[in-house]
């Protein structure tokens, strides 16, 4: 229990997707102009990441790794194909993304409000995928683990964009150097941003 | 083959620079960028994989059904990378390690998906090629700047070997390991984006 615990705090606050590995920043930087969507976005992609990432866990160890196919007949222990993953978890992504897009516009048309527009834009963002195979690398031991690492980096994803958000908001008053406006300051604030977020390195529960 | 448009090699480079105009493809550019080698090794690829995926999607442009084109593109897009991925592991094994999973990502990379929406669905196979490559090279402008800026501040090296000379370190020269460490890939894309938009007055925002 505390492993999975130290691996959900260590993934939303030291491993923080945004500013420790910079993914899923192209829709992390067009779509931080607002609090209210930047949100919206933000619970998609957690929604999403929860999906993919352990279903991705259980495709890579039943079928993908080397001698993962051994629980068909120990014939197959040989045989791996782990360079099938990207395609495999792409497809997946894609695939999933669709499904809970039909779902929720069937089951919550609220919900379907709020998050339809982003949902088509999550399949192509690199923090999904990128979930997918920092699980696939760094090898956890249940799917515990995986799901409460999911929850961890989706958690972590909103915090930054929404974060951003609202000092974006605060700094359409502010005066800034006319070439710096935007897209400039934007990098330079979240750059602040991630130093501060690495004080947290070296947390350990 | 009519004729070779030279434009959509060069605009890419500078004036419509897909990170610091267009903003794409930020997500690896950042990270793999501490060192200078990874950071050509990921140019490299990146450009190799643009330009062929817009070669293959402009020829089937015409027979993908708009409605799943982004299941097509990606499908395309991850067979490129996969043979991208077994060729680096193969040859520059160490490389591969370093880059770990940002050669993977380099399927959801935005240059690739955006240039295949903005260019390949619309244009013919050679231009899309030519459009691939300059977008490309205009990535790997940005990264090798902060590959050889990163390296050179942070570890005193270029491409691994020694720059700055011991005579420096024994008089109290320190490397500034904030340079290696993520915020400050940040704080440089800043920088170079304020004097790119300070030198073209036209790209400024409102």
């Amino acid at each position: 229990m505390q492993e999975i615990i130290n691996i959900f705090v260590k993934s939303i606050f030291i491993d923080n997707m945004i500013f420790a590995f910079f993914l899923g920043m192209c829709s992390y930087l067009a779509v931080s102009k607002t609090v209210k969507t930047s949100m919206g976005l933000g619970i998609a992609v957690v929604f999403v990441l929860l999906i993919t990432v352990p279903l991705n866990y259980i495709i890579d160890n039943y079928l993908l790794k080397e001698g993962a196919l051994a629980w068909i007949s120990p014939k197959f222990a040989t045989i791996d194909l782990s360079y099938l993953s990207f395609i495999i978890f792409i497809a997946v992504i894609a695939a999933m993304v669709q499904l809970v897009e039909m779902f929720v516009e069937k089951t919550s048309p609220v919900l379907y409000a709020q998050l339809g527009i982003f949902l088509p834009l999550i399949a192509v963002n690199c923090a999904i995928l990128g979930a997918s195979l920092f699980m696939q690398e760094r090898q956890y031991n249940n799917v515990g683990e995986v799901t409460a690492f999911a929850l961890g980096s989706g958690i972590g994803w909103l915090l930054a964009i929404v974060g951003i958000a609202a000092i974006r908001e605060k700094l359409r008053y502010s005066q800034i150097p006319t070439p710096l406006k935007g897209l400039g300051i934007t990098f330079i604030i979240t750059g602040l941003m991630a130093i501060a977020f690495m004080s947290f390195l070296g947390i350990k529960l | 083959m009519a004729g070779f448009n030279f434009k959509l090699i060069k605009n890419p480079l500078s004036k419509e620079n897909p990170i610091t105009v267009q903003v794409l493809g930020i997500c690896s550019s950042l990270a793999v960028t501490a060192k200078l080698q990874p950071a050509v090794v990921m140019a490299i690829s990146v450009t190799v994989v643009v330009a062929f995926s817009n070669l293959i999607i402009s020829y089937l442009r015409n027979t993908i059904p708009p409605r799943i084109r982004i299941i097509v593109q990606l499908v395309i897009v991850s067979l490129l990378v996969i043979l991208v991925d077994q060729v680096l592991k193969a040859f520059v094994y160490d490389v591969s390690k370093q880059l770990s999973v940002f050669v993977g990502l380099i399927i959801t990379n935005c240059i690739v998906m955006g240039r295949l929406e903005a260019f390949a669905m619309s244009n013919k196979p050679f231009d899309s090629f030519l459009d691939g490559i300059g977008n490309g090279l205009g990535y790997a402008v940005i990264l090798i700047t902060l590959g050889v800026i990163r390296e050179l501040f942070g570890s005193g090296s270029l491409w691994g070997y020694q720059i700055i000379p011991d005579s420096f370190y024994e008089m109290g020269y320190q490397n500034n390991s904030l340079m290696i460490m993520p915020p400050m890939a940040l704080i440089l894309v800043g920088i170079i984006i304020w004097v790119h938009r300070a030198r073209n007055k036209d790209l400024c925002e409102k």
